[in-house]
Order: structure tokens, then C-alpha cells, then sequence
């Protein structure tokens, strides 16, 4: 009896935290997927329509405006955040005296809440207060830097308060990643006569390509669930000028009451993140020497 | 990699610290215009230049912000708040940990017929778009009788940090020599006997990237405390967006300062006291799945 209870345990315990997340995750997304699928309004309903929902919201300019900021939005932080990433870690890898004390201020900004970095950015880009302000008072009269008020340029600083807050990470990723390179294929190629950039271009920049691959998809996720930043930035304005799929999903489902069409829209942002992520776990998974 | 860089200092190297330096500024820059600008008085920011010090120091801005400005309908400041993301966080946090814990173990040391689908899916859990599941949640929180109360984000924040604390317990323990396992086994050692004697002992590193992570993402949550949180049970974050955002009277930039600045206080503190560890869960969060 109590060795039958010893076989059991390891199930039993484990057992609990996965029906939580079968339920609460798995569960979920079938609920959300069936409202998408029905006549739902302020509150769940069960009326079958189809693919009505979807239909609809294809049609919308909301959502349709929504997914073209995300595009510019996702790729301009993506390319920028692995850019600059790489780039800081290079050059705290050349044997850099303070690089304890740079590197922690490198990072900080992804401890913080994205409501505090909104915030603060939103402050500091407000032409009337921030920065504008500052270099008039500096004496630079014709200074203009008011995108956070233009309908076409607003999106781009939810892209410059992004990378402020991820591109640390990104770096330490890079910086893991370069640590990691052996020495003594450099020491060979330096043998060789391979210039310092030569050596950096054709060999160890190549051998970050799985460094690339994680960071693309980290960020990819992170800027298809943003919300918080938009919200205490822009408001996904002016007018509807920095609207994400994250914003547009909860306007319609708790503030415009077409529920039918929020959950057709989460879905869509869940397709998008599982398009990137399943393939990138699979592939992890099946080279995991620990499996 | 240190083979590259000869050392010497030439123009070279001093244009490398210049851009080290200059970056630097970029990513300090905010948080210095946040702090500086908190201990101004109002006037002095409207007429003034926000990266100058203050020339007036004013502690009123932090006073007005912890405990009497107007946040929702209340002038309340942000205090209970902040008590009720600490109330919110600790147990989230340790139950989180601690189910972790054990799911990591059972996954790498009692091995079953179908454990790589189960972590599969516990894994993959951890990357949904949680919009997927607000309205599900709402409605199963009113279910419950936890709609709008504390009690029920720590269950939101729990199911939703299980695959992260799983996926970090589970590689940890991955490198944890099985032999160990199986020979105390042998001695008669059970289950959990195996756990508290041989594996948590040594898991002390693991555990504090875990508490860390945890701990940052739940007090930095937004997206749920704005869903499924009351009066009385609204956390630190969105407290801190309905004080900047409200549109009633005048802004009170130097309040909203300071109010940001005790939102992002816990976590900095906790990233500035063990940064090390935190780089170490945002790694195992991102590289290794």
C-alpha cells in the first residue's frame, strides 16, 4: 500500500498544477475560441454565428490600423533592440575597465513596471514640458520634437520607450552569447591576419545566429502582448494613431461591449504568438540533451 | 574573447568608453529626470529646464503622492496601493515557487510516460497572449465569489507564473546527478524525503531567481490588476496610471514623479540587491526552453 502511494506521488503532486493550467490556459483559450464564434456582445453568449466575428473584424479600419502600427511597431523594435544590443555588447567585450558598473545600468530599465516607463517618456516627449521645452529654454528656439502628438509619428516613440526599456536585455543576451565564443578560433584567425572587424564580421557574428533566433523571439512575443506601454504613453492615441491588437482586444471586449469580436481578435494574437513560438520550443526541445 | 582587445589606450579606446558613456546617460537619463523633477515645486518645472536640479528642494511632491493625492475618486495617495500589491505579491510569489518547485522535480527525478507532452504544455503556457484569457477569467473569478478581491489575483498570478517557475526548477534540477536520487531511494528515502533532504538544500540559487522573477512580474503586472481589480484590491501599477492619468485639476508632474518612482522602487531595489540573479531568470526566461 505505501509503495503503490510512493508510485503515485510524483503524479499526485504534479497533478494539481497541471489541471490549473489545462483548465486555466488550455480550458481558456477553447472558451475564448467558441466566443469568437458566437453572438457574445457585453457578456458571453452562446448563439453560434460562425465566422461572423472574424468577418467583422477584418473590416474594421481599428483593426486592420491596429496590425499595421504592430507590423512598424514589432519591427522597428525587433531590428533596433538586436542592433543596438549587439552593438553595446561588442564593445563592452573589448576588455572594458568599468564594465561591472555599466552593465547593471544597461539592464535597469527592464525591471521596471512599463507604467513607470511610460511615464516618464510620455514627460519627457511632451513638447509643452519635456524635452522641446528644455531646448527652447536652452536657447534653441526652432527645436520641434512633437511626435508624441502627431498622428503619423506618434507610433514611433511607443518604439523609442520600448527600446530604452529592452535593449539591455538584449545586450546581456548578446554579451552571454560572445563570452561563450572560443578563444582559440579567434587566436587562429588573428594567426591568419584577420583584421579585428573582419574577424567580428565573418566569424563571430555568424556564430550568434542562435543568440539572434532567441532574441527574435522574445521580442516578437513581448511586442505582440504590449499593452501596458501604450497605455501609459500614448492611450493608443492621438486619435486611434498608436492602437495595438493588445489595446484594440480590450476596447472592444470591456469598453465597447462587442465581445464576439474581442475574443475573435485575441485569437488572432494568440495564432500570431504560437506561429513564432511552437516551432522555436519544438526545435529546442528535440535538441535538449537533458530530454 | 579578451584576445581581441590589446589594451593600449589610444583614440580608439577612448572613442569606445565615449560611447560607452553616452549610452550610459541615455539609459539614466529618465530616472534622473523622473528624481529630479520629483523633488521640484510645480512652478518650477513649468518654467524650467527638467534636467536641472532643483533650485528649491521640495519633499511635498512625495508626501502628496504617498499619502493624499487624488487617485479614482479618492485622495488616498498611493499607499494602500502599494499595501495591496505587497498583500497581492508574497503569496503569488511563494505558492508559485514552491508548486515550481516540485513540478521541476517530479519532471527530471519520477519520470512518467507522457511527462515531455506535460511539459510541453506547461511550457508553451507560458507565452500566451493573456488577452486570451481575460474573458474566461473574469467570469470564472465571479464564479468563484473572487471577482475584484486580492485573493483572486494571487490565483490569476499563480496559474499564470506555474510554467515559468516549472520551466525554471525543471532545468535546474535537470543537471542535478540522478544517481543522488536513485540511491537514497534505495536507502528507503520517499518522496518527498528525497526533496526536502537532497535536492532543495542545494537549490538555494534557483530559488532566488525564481522568487525574483516572480516577484517582478506579478508587482509589474498591469493587464490583470486593471481587468479584475476593485477598489480595494487595485494594485500598485494601475494606482500609479490612474494618478497620472486622471484629467480632472492641474498636473501635477512633480507628484506623478514621485509616484512613479515609489511604483518602481521595490523592483529596483530587488534588482540593484541581486542583479546578478536577476540577469540569471531573464536568461533562463528567454534562452533555454
Amino acid at each position: 500500500m505505501k509503495a503503490q502511494l510512493q508510485d503515485w506521488l510524483p503524479r499526485l503532486v504534479l497533478g494539481p498544477s497541471f489541471l490549473l493550467i489545462l483548465f486555466f490556459v488550455y480550458g481558456f483559450i477553447a472558451y475564448t475560441g467558441y466566443l469568437s464564434l458566437s453572438d457574445s456582445k457585453m457578456l458571453p453568449s452562446y448563439g453560434f454565428v460562425g465566422l461572423d466575428n472574424y468577418d467583422r473584424l477584418w473590416k474594421l479600419r481599428h483593426w486592420t490600423g491596429s496590425l499595421k502600427n504592430l507590423a512598424i511597431f514589432g519591427g522597428l523594435y525587433i531590428v533596433i533592440c538586436s542592433v543596438l544590443g549587439l552593438f553595446l555588447a561588442i564593445m563592452l567585450d573589448q576588455k572594458i575597465r568599468a564594465e561591472g558598473l555599466l552593465r547593471p545600468i544597461y539592464l535597469y530599465p527592464m525591471a521596471l513596471s512599463f507604467i513607470v516607463t511610460g511615464t516618464a517618456w510620455k514627460w519627457f516627449l511632451d513638447p509643452g514640458i519635456g524635452l522641446e521645452h528644455t531646448m527652447h529654454q536652452w536657447g534653441w528656439e526652432s527645436f520641434e520634437f512633437n511626435w508624441i502628438k502627431s498622428r503619423t509619428h506618434a507610433i514611433y516613440t511607443v518604439v523609442i520607450a520600448a527600446v530604452w526599456q529592452s535593449s539591455g536585455f538584449v545586450m546581456a543576451m548578446f554579451l552571454a552569447g560572445l563570452r561563450g565564443v572560443n578563444a582559440d578560433i579567434i587566436r587562429a584567425a588573428e594567426i591568419d591576419g584577420a583584421s579585428r572587424v573582419r574577424i567580428y564580421r565573418r566569424i563571430i557574428i555568424p556564430m550568434m545566429r542562435p543568440v539572434f533566433l532567441s532574441a527574435f523571439v522574445v521580442l516578437a512575443h513581448l511586442a505582440i502582448k504590449s499593452y501596458d506601454l501604450v497605455v501609459a504613453l500614448t492611450g493608443g492615441g492621438p486619435g486611434k494613431a498608436t492602437e495595438l491588437p493588445a489595446t484594440f482586444m480590450y476596447s472592444y471586449t470591456f469598453s465597447r461591449n462587442l465581445m464576439g469580436i474581442g475574443a475573435s481578435s485575441a485569437i488572432i494574437m494568440l495564432i500570431m504568438i504560437f506561429s513564432i513560438i511552437v516551432p522555436y520550443l519544438y526545435a529546442e526541445l528535440r535538441s535538449d540533451p537533458k530530454r | 574573447m579578451s584576445t581581441l582587445s590589446t589594451g593600449k589606450f589610444g583614440i580608439g579606446r577612448l572613442a569606445l568608453y565615449l560611447v560607452l558613456l553616452v549610452f550610459a546617460i541615455y539609459y539614466l537619463l529618465p530616472l534622473y529626470v523622473m528624481l529630479a523633477n520629483s523633488f521640484k515645486p510645480l512652478a518650477e518645472i513649468r518654467q524650467g529646464d527638467m534636467l536641472a536640479l532643483p533650485q528649491v528642494w521640495t519633499l511635498d511632491p512625495w508626501r502628496s503622492a504617498w499619502s493624499t493625492a487624488q487617485i479614482g475618486i479618492q485622495a488616498t495617495g498611493l499607499k494602500p496601493y502599494f499595501v495591496n500589491s505587497i498583500v497581492m505579491v508574497v503569496p503569488a510569489v511563494l505558492l508559485s515557487t514552491l508548486l515550481g518547485a516540485l513540478n521541476g522535480y517530479v519532471l527530471t527525478k519520477w519520470r512518467f510516460r507522457g511527462d515531455g507532452v506535460v511539459f510541453g504544455l506547461i511550457l508553451l503556457s507560458c507565452f500566451i497572449p493573456f488577452q486570451i484569457v481575460l474573458i474566461p477569467m473574469a467570469k470564472m473569478l465571479g464564479v468563484l465569489g473572487l471577482a475584484g478581491t486580492t485573493s483572486g489575483l494571487v490565483l490569476v498570478h499563480l496559474v499564470y507564473g506555474l510554467g515559468f517557475t516549472t520551466l525554471f526548477f525543471r532545468n535546474y534540477y535537470a543537471a542535478f546527478p540522478t544517481e543522488l536520487v536513485r540511491a537514497a531511494q534505495i536507502d528507503g528515502a520517499g518522496f518527498f524525503r528525497i526533496f526536502t533532504r537532497i535536492l532543495l538544500p542545494s537549490s538555494g540559487p534557483i530559488i532566488v531567481v525564481t522568487v525574483i522573477w516572480q516577484f517582478t512580474n506579478i508587482w509589474n503586472d498591469f493587464l490583470f490588476g486593471a481587468s479584475f481589480a476593485d477598489a480595494d484590491s487595485v494594485p500598485m501599477t494601475v494606482a500609479l496610471n490612474n494618478l497620472v492619468s486622471s484629467s480632472t485639476g492641474v498636473k501635477e508632474y512633480n507628484v506623478h514623479f514621485a509616484g512613479a518612482v515609489l511604483a518602481a522602487l521595490p523592483t529596483l531595489i530587488v534588482y540593484v540587491v541581486s542583479g546578478r540573479y536577476f540577469v540569471r531568470g531573464l536568461m533562463a526566461g528567454a534562452v533555454k526552453g
